[in-house]
Formats: structure tokens, C-alpha cells, sequence
């Protein structure tokens, strides 16, 4: 591909596809006994860290929250950060399946599917952290509005309350998206499968779809509907974690602009984690024919967008802190650049503010190592931003006699390690056993294509 | 023989092939018929004259989600357990309008895909179109319409003869 081809011209689907052929090759990849060499590794090596994060988390139970680096003054640590990480991450999942199914974006129909699952691994992991952040996550459902002994209500004025009920929401509609996607794909596994039991379990899944035109009017109907609703949704869940700090008064935090920041920089990392997994994945199982450098090059774009979004929070950041004439404020921001965690921060310019500007360029667009690249940066960058967000901010707060400085012990770590692991190995299983593209939505795709080329 | 069957199938090779048949089955009068297909098509549902409801009653569940929401929220605030907090007053509605939202969504969500499932009748492990020769491939690369021995019109030879003149790859019977 010439660097001056117009990206209108490079297709969203290969050449030669046809109804069988999709079929053919997504369910190929489920429907066989071999398993390949790279899958067993890959799942063992992640399945190793997700053993991390399960024995990080007996000792926690065990010991306490003390064995991680919170102290007095630095009470919201890698629980926190991870939380809003994890979150973010999850949140382009959605961007794709309803946003773009809103905008009628056809080039999305083959990464939805496993930025969906990517959405439900990653909110996952993000509703560990505050329940284990809680310190007793054994008491954790008094979170919930119920009826209790106590008499006691949870208060419902809270922005920490909002967010049990933004994620617990979020995670529901996005399983259930999912799930509601699956079924005519379970169906054509159910159809596909000559092994007893594997058409028994894909049948039992699929609920007995069988393609009925008025099936799909209702279906699509619903799913239209769905779209509707998700959308608002993911900008809302985004919000509200913002408003876990914005809401409260600590110098960085309280600030109007920090839902539309958290909410770009949500659908920025979510994108870059969309990518990451997308460049490995379509070349271990040959998937290029489905996400073509056409998908890559688009999500670059929407990188692109929202990071610029991002890096002008950041900018506008240092300037109302200099234009409040609040002393407090200001010394944030000087803290922030030049205090104890300064390379951090300057390291998370570079990754989200500086590198995707090479983003601008079509030949850095179609190299996939260097998107790669540039996606990773921003994985790390965005962790490093909620660390900067949640640490800075606390660590030198108003009184300087509550000043102290914060690390992540072994255990913040090697917890934090073992959730990516987690995410891993979910994401292993996940493209073994279900179809990672989305077989009707892609047969629809080769439908809408060969009317487009009669029309021409 | 037609009440031993539960109806003709034919099979086709491509979407715009189903879609001629329905047309042209429906203009003949037939009405107990379904295209069965493996992705949506749009046209199909149009010729059929069949409307999907599921969005009244995804509004009906917003609206019980966001009733819902802020009566448990005034419930706990203002009649089990008054409690002053910074202040505010008991039923300080802005600070629950982010639940009602959400609740709306909630409800409304679960309501758009279980109420889709329900209205189409699902689960149904078991249906007669299943036993159709070759059906299996409705969810690969084939398309087929069905018409029902229950429809009026429906005579299992006047009715084969009809679908063998929509050149379908086969026509065959449905046993119920």
C-alpha cells in the first residue's frame, strides 16, 4: 500500500469474502481441536499472573490493607488509579458497538465484537479495586440500597454512591450488549459444529435463533435501541468517576472540566487498548482480510482526536491553576512539575501529549510496528495520568505538616500486574471459544459492499 | 397431506433472491409465510408487514427505571430515614438526578434485549423449521422461505409448483 493511496480506497473487508467464507474462517478458529502452540502459551503465561493477582489478593484479605503504600495523607493509591484505568480502558469497547452503530460506521463490524469483550474483561478488573479499596470487601453490599437492620441507607448524595451505580449499570448493559450480539453467531456455531456437545452447548446459548425475518426487525429494532442507550451511558460512567474528584475540594481535583477530560481520556486509552490488541491478533490467527490497515488507520484517528482533547486538559489544567490566583492550586501544578513525582508527569506529556502527534502523519498511520508502539505509550501514559491525578493532588495537600510521599508497595504492584493477567488470559479464552468477529454484522457488510459495487 | 406438514421450504442462494420470492408470494396472497435468512435484511420484514414493538415497551421500562430511581432515593432520604446532611434539604433532588439516570438506563437496557427475546418468543429450543432439509445453513450462506400449511391459500401442490416458478435451489417439505 503506496503512502499516497487515498484511505478511501483501502477496503474495510478483503477482497474474495463471501457469506461462507466469513463463516467459514471465524468459526474455523473455534470450531477445531487444535488448539495452536502460541494460544497454550500465551494462556499460560497470563494464566501465571492471573495466579498473582489471586495470591495478591488472599494476602490482602489476609493482612489488610496495610500492605499496600497508603498512608494518612495519601489515602486513594494504585486502587484508585487502577480503578479509573481499567474503567477507561473498557470504555471504547461501547464507543465502537454504539456510538459507531448509531453514525452507521460499517468499517467497526469487525473489531466490535472483541472491544465489547475487551469492555466487559476490563470493567471487571475496574470493579475489583474499589471493593477491595473498601478494606472489608466482605461488607461490600452495603453499597446497595437495601432494606437493612441497620436502618441506615447508603447516601445517596455521594459521588463515590453514583459510581456504584454508574459501573454496577454499565457492566450490566455492556454484558447484555454482548450477549445480545452473540446469539445469531451462536447459532450458526451451534449449525457448524458436528461435535454432540459443542452443538448442544452453542444451542442452549443461541436460545433456539434461527434467522426469522421478523426476529431480526424486532432484533435490530432492539439493538438500535440499545445503542441509544449505551451511548449516554458511557459518556455518564466516565462522569461520574471525574466527579469522585471534581466533587470533593483538594487542589487538582476540584474543577468543572474534569468530566469532558476523563471522558475523552477514557475513549483515548480505551482506543489505544483496542489497538494493542487488534495488531497482535489479526496476525497470529490471519485475521488481516477483516481488520484492515483501514480499521487500524481510523482508530488512529479517533486516537489522534481524543488525544488532542486530552493533552488540551492538561495545557488548560496549568492554566486555571495560574488564572484562579489560588495559591493552593498553583502550587499543584508547580509540585506537579517540578515535586518528587515530576518525571512522571513529564512522562505522561510525552506518551499522551507528544508521541500521538505523530499520529498526524498518514506513513506513521500505515506503520503498524510504530502504531503499536505509540499504543502502548498511551496505555502507559494513561495509567500515569490517573497516578498523577490521584497522587499529586494528595500528597501535598493544604497543611504542609500532612505532607508525605507515596509509593506502590510489591503488592499494589504485583496486584496491579495480576489483573492485567487476568485480562489476558479472559481475552485468551474469549477468542478461543467465542466468535471474536462478528459473523452476521460482517455477512451484512459483504451484502452492503456487492450492491455498492453495482451501483458503480 | 397439507395437515401432516408444517409447510413448503425453498431454499436460495442469495439475499436478493428471498427477497423476490417473499414479494412475489405475498402479491400471490400467501400469509403464514417467514424468510428465514443469515443476517438482516430490511426489505423482508417491509414485505411481510410486520412492525417491531419492542420500543414501547423499552420506554415503559425507562420510565419505571427513572420512577423507580428517585422513589427509592426519596423513600431513603425523606421518609425511612431523615437524616441532615451538609445541610441540604432531605429530597435534595439534584444530587439524585445521576441515579434516576441511571436506573433509567438500567432498566430500559434489560427491558430492550429481554423484552426482544420475549416478544420473539425465545427461548424455543424446539421449532418444525429445524427438521427442513439443509437448514442448517440458514446461519452460513443460505436464505429460505417458508410457507405454512396453515396459511388459507396453501395447497402442497399448487404451492410447490408456486415456489419451483421463484427458481429456488429446493423445494422441499417441513415436517412438523
Amino acid at each position: 500500500m503506496s503512502a499516497t493511496t487515498d484511505p478511501a480506497e483501502v477496503p474495510v473487508l478483503g477482497p474474495g469474502q463471501t457469506y461462507a467464507t466469513v463463516t467459514d474462517r471465524v468459526t474455523g478458529v473455534i470450531l477445531t481441536k487444535k488448539t495452536p502452540k502460541g494460544w497454550l502459551l500465551g494462556f499460560g503465561i497470563a494464566f501465571l499472573f492471573m495466579m498473582l493477582m489471586l495470591f495478591s489478593l488472599t494476602v490482602l484479605f489476609a493482612k489488610g490493607t496495610g500492605i499496600w503504600g497508603l498512608n494518612n495523607t495519601v489515602a486513594w493509591g494504585f486502587a484508585i488509579v487502577n480503578f479509573v484505568w481499567w474503567v477507561g480502558i473498557g470504555h471504547a469497547g461501547t464507543l465502537i458497538s454504539a456510538i459507531l452503530l448509531l453514525f452507521r460506521q460499517e468499517w467497526r463490524n469487525s473489531i466490535n465484537r472483541f472491544a465489547e469483550a475487551m469492555t466487559i474483561f476490563a470493567v471487571a478488573n475496574a470493579g475489583l479495586f474499589p471493593i477491595i479499596h473498601t478494606g472489608r470487601p466482605w461488607l461490600a453490599y452495603w453499597l446497595l440500597p437495601y432494606p437493612s437492620l441497620l436502618q441506615l441507607w447508603p447516601q445517596f448524595r455521594s459521588p463515590l454512591l453514583w459510581d456504584v451505580f454508574a459501573i454496577s449499570t454499565y457492566v450490566t448493559i455492556s454484558l447484555l450488549f454482548w450477549y445480545m450480539g452473540l446469539i445469531p453467531d451462536f447459532a450458526t456455531l451451534h449449525d457448524m459444529a458436528y461435535n454432540k456437545a459443542v452443538r448442544r452447548i452453542y444451542g442452549v446459548f443461541a436460545l433456539g435463533w434461527r434467522g426469522a425475518s421478523r426476529h431480526w426487525a424486532q432484533y435490530n429494532r432492539a439493538a438500535l435501541l440499545l445503542a441509544a442507550l449505551a451511548t449516554p451511558l458511557v459518556v455518564s460512567v466516565h462522569s461520574v468517576v471525574s466527579f469522585d474528584f471534581a466533587v470533593s475540594s483538594v487542589p487538582g481535583w476540584h474543577t468543572t472540566f474534569l468530566p469532558p477530560y476523563f471522558v475523552s481520556g477514557a475513549i483515548f486509552s480505551g482506543f489505544a487498548m483496542v489497538m494493542t490488541l487488534a495488531i497482535p491478533i489479526r496476525k497470529f490467527y490471519h485475521m488481516e482480510d477483516f481488520i484492515t490497515d483501514r480499521h487500524l488507520e481510523n482508530m488512529a484517528k479517533v486516537m489522534l482526536a481524543t488525544g488532542l482533547i486530552v493533552f488540551y486538559a492538561y495545557i488548560m489544567e496549568v492554566f486555571f491553576a495560574w488564572y484562579s490566583g489560588n495559591q493552593y492550586e498553583k502550587f499543584m501544578i508547580y509540585n506537579r512539575m517540578t515535586g518528587p513525582y515530576a518525571p512522571y508527569y513529564w512522562a505522561l506529556i510525552f506518551f499522551n501529549g507528544i508521541m500521538p502527534q505523530l499520529l498526524w502523519f498518514k506513513k506513521v498511520r500505515r506503520n503498524i510496528p510504530l502504531l503499536f508502539v505509540i499504543s502502548l505509550g498511551v496505555n502507559v501514559g494513561m495509567w500515569l495520568e490517573r497516578f498523577i491525578i490521584v497522587v499529586t493532588s494528595l500528597h501535598r495537600e493544604y497543611l504542609p505538616s500532612t505532607w508525605a510521599y507515596y509509593a506502590g508497595t510489591f503488592w499494589d504492584w504485583s496486584l496491579y500486574i495480576g489483573t492485567i493477567g487476568f485480562f489476558v488470559a479472559l481475552l485468551f479464552l474469549f477468542l478461543r471459544v467465542l466468535p471474536m468477529i462478528n459473523m452476521f454484522e460482517m455477512k451484512e457488510l459483504v451484502h452492503h459492499l456487492s450492491h455498492r459495487g453495482k451501483e458503480h | 397431506m397439507s395437515e401432516s406438514v408444517y409447510g413448503l421450504i425453498a431454499k436460495f442462494d442469495s439475499p436478493e433472491a428471498v427477497v423476490e420470492a417473499t414479494r412475489s408470494a405475498r402479491e400471490a396472497g400467501y400469509r403464514r409465510m417467514e424468510a428465514y435468512t443469515p443476517f438482516p435484511i430490511e426489505e423482508l420484514a417491509e414485505i411481510l408487514e410486520f412492525k417491531p414493538k419492542i420500543q414501547y415497551l423499552v420506554f415503559l421500562g425507562g420510565l419505571i427505571g427513572a420512577i423507580g430511581g428517585f422513589g427509592l432515593q426519596y423513600y431513603a432520604s425523606v421518609i425511612s430515614y431523615p437524616l441532615i446532611i451538609g445541610g441540604r434539604p432531605f429530597n435534595s433532588w439534584p444530587a439524585f438526578i445521576i441515579i434516576v439516570f441511571e436506573m433509567t438506563i438500567l432498566v430500559a437496557g434489560i427491558v430492550a434485549v429481554f423484552g426482544m427475546l420475549g416478544l420473539s418468543g425465545f427461548p424455543m429450543p424446539y421449532h418444525s423449521v429445524f427438521n427442513a432439509k439443509d437448514f442448517r445453513l440458514v446461519s452460513r450462506d443460505k436464505f429460505f422461505l417458508v410457507i405454512e400449511s396453515r396459511d388459507p391459500r396453501f395447497d402442497a401442490q399448487r404451492t410447490r409448483a408456486f415456489l419451483e416458478s421463484l427458481n429456488p435451489e429446493e423445494v422441499t417439505e417441513v415436517q412438523p
